[in-house]
This record gives structure tokens, C-alpha cells and sequence, in this order.
């Protein structure tokens, strides 16, 4: 339910997610801009704007409680000393709040994956690994209260497959590079959270499941496809739980209902008051088991109202109280069948994020025991819930996608038990794309 | 059905093997090599993009149609060459510096090699610097930009200005592409061309090439 989660979490100044009520998790950029040294100060007083932003805005809306996340540019990425100083100006905004008007809050810090700037990508080592763990450390130290990332282990094998619509690649990408990279990468994650008292989040398969949505909106990719990956990406995100991670997971990690049937830890979701990033066809179904509702991003631009960023605030506030006047008036399961209801029917991927799709990808999961067997595992449930919904005549798709849920579930079939003997194939034809070693095999 | 047709039909249905044999067997009967990339080749994948660009291909089925047009490529540039086809335009690609994503830019490369233009893909994070070298390198009729982020975008007219700098921007079209680029920045940059798709990519640098669209 959304709301309420088995393990919440405190976090920041006094935000506790997860007990009962659904907050904004606001997320912004900047406008068309440079980051650079010469801008830096103009970077800086458009934070300054933002932060004073949300303590107007927040005080102007009543809001019961807020998550701001800085999601950091790739430059403030490799800038640690950058990432820090906007960290630190955000969390002083937050704490004037908290101290002025008793505002529950807290800043989720996000710093870029910069591995993938070389290809093949050096993951394990070399100097955008080291950044990065400066990154995290400095925004650590500077104000942060929970830390998350979009990583990106094994997308570049994952692209590629994806493309050709290779099953066999995307399951390796998924199922046995991520989740090799997710454990490495969220060790060193979980330790300087531990050093910093600072929350672990959680990770998001953003860079594979939201290609594929977008891909497939775009007439790219079969819908099926893109479900398929969705739910198969779980495993992957999964991993960062296993390393120590608690929640709350990222916003665009719409696999996020399957994180929580597994782990209990609280998730932020994103839909349709996130159209200002990017669309999607899971609007009103993304919301039915959130815990903290996003806007994903939007530009510090002026609109009629005042800043996008406050607009967005207001429009999600008012989505809160939705969900929260539901809970208080006990017509919360009649909220959430709404919202799966109204978009259940329309979507192989708004299908597979439904509390009863989520929870049967879930049970597929735990039963077995490698990521590589849990990755198909999750893929194979995605299609018979598809299947299933096409014998009930509770879901159309059209000949082609029909023609492609069939070459899926055929591939899915063919897959080999063993995962050794996927990575001697996949290493065959995938090979030039990744380095071997950045996966410890 | 004439043999021609029919290696254009295979072409668009990704039958690389046949394509191959098919290719093979008109070489041997004495069809000019010219005469087959155009009636054949080119000829299915044209019909390939239409369907894309109608919503009855995806792409994974146009990657297949591409594999097969390059398998009997393979088997006709000998031939080309020996018959003295003037060489495909080449495109250079690449995502400015700054911004690592690239799989947009990826999509509009496999398209336009689809679409029988030669690509030189310079990746991701592309100084300005290695985009002139790589114009002084290959030769490209076209460059063509990519960015995702708002913060990133402004390379484009950085890279523009360099190359204008090293006294190449009259010998390159500059098209560029990206989620937050519009039509109204690629003329503010300078840039020849903007196109929102990959499959708009490709009628974008056949105008700008003087070819049919």
C-alpha cells in the first residue's frame, strides 16, 4: 500500500518514510547552461534560488513532510569539491526550514556514474571510479542524509542487445554484469554511509528498464520487450538491498513495488507528474505503492505560476494529500484500485506494475537462488502475467506485439540453466563491448 | 518475381543468408554491382524506413534488414570499387563533451548505415578537438552532434565555433539531436540541420546531401 512500508525509515530532519503517508521527493536541474568554471557562480545561485524555493514554498503549502533530491551533473560528478558545495547549500536551506517551521525533511544525493566515460567502461578501478567514491564521500560530509546512484554496470552490453532484441544478451546484461557490478559498487556505498551516518537509498535500473519504455513509446521497441526488462531488471536493483541498502528507492525505478514485496523497505515512484522529464505509459499505477511521490526533474525555468521547480512542488503536494486524505478516511485500497485500474489495461508495462503483477515477479524471485536464475525468472513471470491477462481478455495487444511475446517467451525457453554457459556465449558476441574484468569474471 | 525485387524483399525481412546467396548469383549472372545496391539494397532498405517511420517495423527487425544489406555489401565492394561507384558519403558522430549518453546517437548511426551511408562513430564525451581531427581524419560530408542534457547542449555551438576556428565548417553539414535540442537552438548554434528522430535523421542528411529524401 502506498504509504506504508514493512521497515521505514527516519531520516534527515526528523522525515520518518514509510508509516503512513506519502511525501514530494522534489528533483531539479538547471536551464540551458554551462557547468563550467567561468558559470560555476550562476550554478551555484540557481541552487541558492531552489533552496530558498522550497522553504517559501514548503511553508506556503503546509506541507507535513519533504525529500529533495540533488541529482548531480556529470561535471559536479567529477568536481567532487562542486557536488559538495551545492550538497551543503541544499541541506542548510532544508535545516533553516526545519529549525523556522518544524518542516519533517531530508536530501537524497545522487552523484552521476561516471565509469561509463570510457567504452568499454572501466569499472572496478581508474580515475572515474576514484572520483566517484570522492563524490560520495564529500557529499556525505557536506549535508547529505541518504545516498543513491543510477549506475550503469553492464548497460553497455545492455544497449546493444536490447536493440537487437537479443533476450539472451539483455539476461546477461541483467542478470549476471549488473548485479556483479551492483554488489562491487554498493560495498563501497554501504561503507562510506556507514562512516557518514548517512542513509544507504537504493539504485535504479533507469539506464536499461526507462531505454526500453522510452524506446518502446518511441515505436522502437515492442511493449512486451519493455515490460519483460522491467521486471527482470528487479533482480539487478535488488542487489543494492543485499549490500545493506534501506531505502527509499530511487524515483525512477519503477521496479520499485517489486523492491518492496521483497525487502519492506519504502519506495519513491514517479509517473505522471513526472511528464515534465519524461512520458510513460504507468502515470496513475506508478503511485499505487509509493511511498514518496517524484517529480524526476524538471529545469529551474520561469513559468506563469513562478519556478518550474515550484510549480512541481505544489502539483505533487497536492498528489500527496490525495494519497493521504485516502489513508485518514480508511478509502485507500478504493484510491489504489483507481489508480492500477485506470491504467492496468492499457499497457503490458502498466500491467506488470500492478500490486498483483508485482507480487507474483516478486514470489518468482525469491525462489530462486543466483541472480542469473532470478533475472529469468522475473522475465518468465512478466510474460505468463501478460499471457494470463490476454486469456482474460483484460489486455489487447496488437499482432505484432503478440508475434514478439512469443519470440520472447521462445528465447526465454532457450536460455541455458547454468549461467557459466551464457557468459562463455555472451563473451563470444559480446565481448568487444565490456571488459571482463570490470565484473570480476 | 524479378531477381532484384526479390533481393529487396529479402533485404527488408532480414534473410542475411539469402541475401548473400541471392547477391552472389546476380554478380555471377553479370548484373552490374551498381544495379544491385540501388535496386535491391537500397531499394529494401528504403522500404524498410518507410515502415519504420509508419510503425510497422521495430527496430530489432531493422537491425536484421541492415545485417543482411551489409552481408551482401561485403560480397559487392570489390565490384563497386572495380566499377568505379562513387564511394557513400561518409557521417561522423559523436556526444559532445560533457554528456555520456549515447544510445540516441546510436540509433540514428545504425539507421543511416542502414540507409547506406559509411559511419564514423567517435563514442561519447567528444572535445571539439576530436571531432576537427577526426573531420581532418575521414573526410565526413557530414557531422553530426548529440546531447541529453540541457547543461550539455551548449557544446554544440562550442564545437561548432572550433570547427568553424580550424577553417572546416564550409566543408561539413552539421546536423545535431539530442532530447532537449530543438529546431530554433540548432539554428542559434548554426548548425545545417536538427532532427527529433533517428528516422527523420536520415531524410535530414539526404536533403542536406542533395540526395532524394
Amino acid at each position: 500500500m502506498f504509504g506504508k512500508a514493512p521497515k521505514p525509515i527516519t531520516c534527515g530532519f526528523g522525515l520518518q518514510i514509510g508509516v503512513g503517508q506519502v511525501y514530494p521527493e522534489l528533483n531539479f536541474t538547471l536551464p540551458t547552461m554551462m557547468v563550467d568554471e567561468t558559470n560555476w557562480p550562476s550554478v551555484v545561485s540557481h541552487y541558492e534560488e531552489m533552496g530558498e524555493m522550497i522553504r517559501r514554498a514548503a511553508k506556503r503549502l503546509r506541507l507535513p513532510g519533504l525529500m529533495v533530491e540533488f541529482e548531480l551533473l556529470p561535471p559536479m560528478t567529477e568536481r567532487p569539491e562542486w557536488g559538495a558545495q551545492i550538497t551543503s547549500i541544499l541541506h542548510r536551506h532544508l535545516k533553516e526550514a526545519h529549525e523556522e517551521f518544524g518542516l519533517p525533511c531530508a536530501l537524497r544525493v545522487t552523484p552521476t556514474d561516471i565509469r561509463e566515460i570510457t567504452r568499454p567502461p572501466e569499472l572496478r578501478s581508474g580515475e572515474a571510479w576514484q572520483v566517484l567514491c570522492q563524490s560520495f564521500t564529500q557529499c556525505a560530509a557536506a549535508g547529505a542524509d541518504v545516498l543513491s546512484i543510477e549506475s550503469v554496470g553492464g548497460k553497455e552490453v545492455n544497449d546493444e542487445a536490447m536493440m537487437h532484441g537479443d533476450v539472451e544478451g539483455v539476461m546477461f546484461a541483467l542478470g549476471i554484469l549488473g548485479p556483479r557490478d551492483m554488489a562491487f559498487l554498493w560495498k563501497e556505498i554501504v561503507a562510506t554511509c556507514a562512516s557518514h551516518k548517512v542513509l544507504p537509498g537504493a539504485d535504479s535500473a533507469c539506464g536499461f528498464a526507462n531505454t526500453a519504455m522510452q524506446l518502446s513509446s518511441q515505436g522502437m521497441l515492442p511493449e512486451v520487450f519493455a515490460a519483460v526488462i522491467r521486471a527482470a531488471s528487479a533482480v539487478r536493483s535488488l542487489v543494492a538491498y543485499e549490500c545493506g541498502a534501506v531505502g527509499p528507492s530511487k524515483d525512477c525505478a519503477y521496479e520499485g513495488p517489486v523492491l518492496k514485496a521483497i525487502t519492506g523497505s519504502s519506495i519513491a515512484m514517479e509517473g505522471k507528474s513526472a511528464s515534465c522529464a519524461h512520458f510513460s505509459p504507468v502515470g496513475n499505477i506508478a503511485a499505487a505503492m509509493c511511498d514518496l511521490w517524484s517529480n524526476e526533474s524538471v529545469q529551474n525555468i520561469r513559468l506563469l505560476s513562478g519556478s518550474a521547480p515550484e510549480a512541481f512542488l505544489e502539483l505533487l503536494t497536492y498528489d500527496c494529500r490525495l494519497f493521504n486524505t485516502a489513508t485518514e478516511s480508511g478509502t485507500e485500497r478504493t484510491y489504489q484500485k483507481l489508480l492500477v485500474d485506470s491504467d492496468v489495461h492499457e499497457s503490458p508495462q502498466a500491467l506488470v506494475l500492478s500490486p498483483e503483477s508485482t507480487f507474483r515477479i516478486a514470489s518468482a524471485i525469491v525462489k530462486e537462488s543466483s541472480h542469473y536464475l532470478k533475472t529469468v525468472a522475473a522475465a518468465r513471470e512478466a510474460v505468463s502475467i501478460i499471457r494470463d491477462a490476454l486469456t482474460q481478455n483484460t489486455l489487447r495487444l496488437s499482432v505484432r506485439e503478440t508475434q514478439w511475446l512469443d519470440r520472447l517467451s521462445r528465447s526465454l525457453d532457450g536460455l541455458p540453466q547454468q549461467e557459466e554457459d551464457l557468459i562463455h556465449r555472451m563473451v563470444e558476441r559480446y565481448g568487444h563491448l565490456f571488459s571482463p574484468e570490470s565484473y570480476g569474471l | 518475381m524479378n531477381e532484384l525485387h526479390e533481393l529487396a524483399h529479402l533485404v527488408e525481412q532480414g534473410q542475411t543468408q539469402r541475401v548473400a546467396t541471392l547477391t552472389q548469383q546476380l554478380l555471377d549472372k553479370g548484373v552490374g554491382s551498381p544495379t544491385i545496391l540501388n535496386e535491391g539494397l537500397i531499394a529494401g532498405m528504403t522500404v524498410v524506413g518507410e515502415k519504420m517511420r509508419g510503425g510497422e517495423m521495430y527496430l530489432p527487425e531493422v537491425l536484421q534488414a541492415a545485417s543482411a544489406m551489409h552481408a551482401s555489401l561485403n560480397i559487392l565492394k570489390p565490384h563497386l570499387i572495380k566499377a568505379g561507384a562513387k564511394p557513400v558519403s561518409k557521417i561522423l558522430m559523436g556526444t559532445v563533451k560533457g554528456d555520456m549518453h549515447d544510445i540516441g546517437k546510436n540509433l540514428v548511426g545504425i539507421m543511416l548505415q542502414g540507409a547506406g551511408f559509411e559511419i564514423v562513430d567517435l563514442g561519447l564525451n567528444v572535445s571539439p578537438q576530436k571531432f576537427i581531427e577526426a573531420i581532418n581524419t575521414h573526410g565526413p560530408s557530414i557531422v553530426g552532434m548529440s546531447a541529453m542534457l540541457t547543461t550539455t547542449m551548449l557544446n554544440m555551438k562550442t564545437t561548432i565555433e572550433a570547427i568553424a576556428a580550424a577553417g572546416l565548417r564550409t566543408k561539413v553539414k552539421v546536423i545535431v539531436g539530442g532530447a532537449p535540442v530543438s529546431q530554433k537552438f540548432s539554428d542559434e548554434i548554426g548548425a545545417d540541420g536538427y532532427a527529433r528522430d533517428a528516422v527523420l535523421a536520415v531524410d535530414k542528411v539526404k536533403q542536406l546531401l542533395g540526395l532524394a529524401a
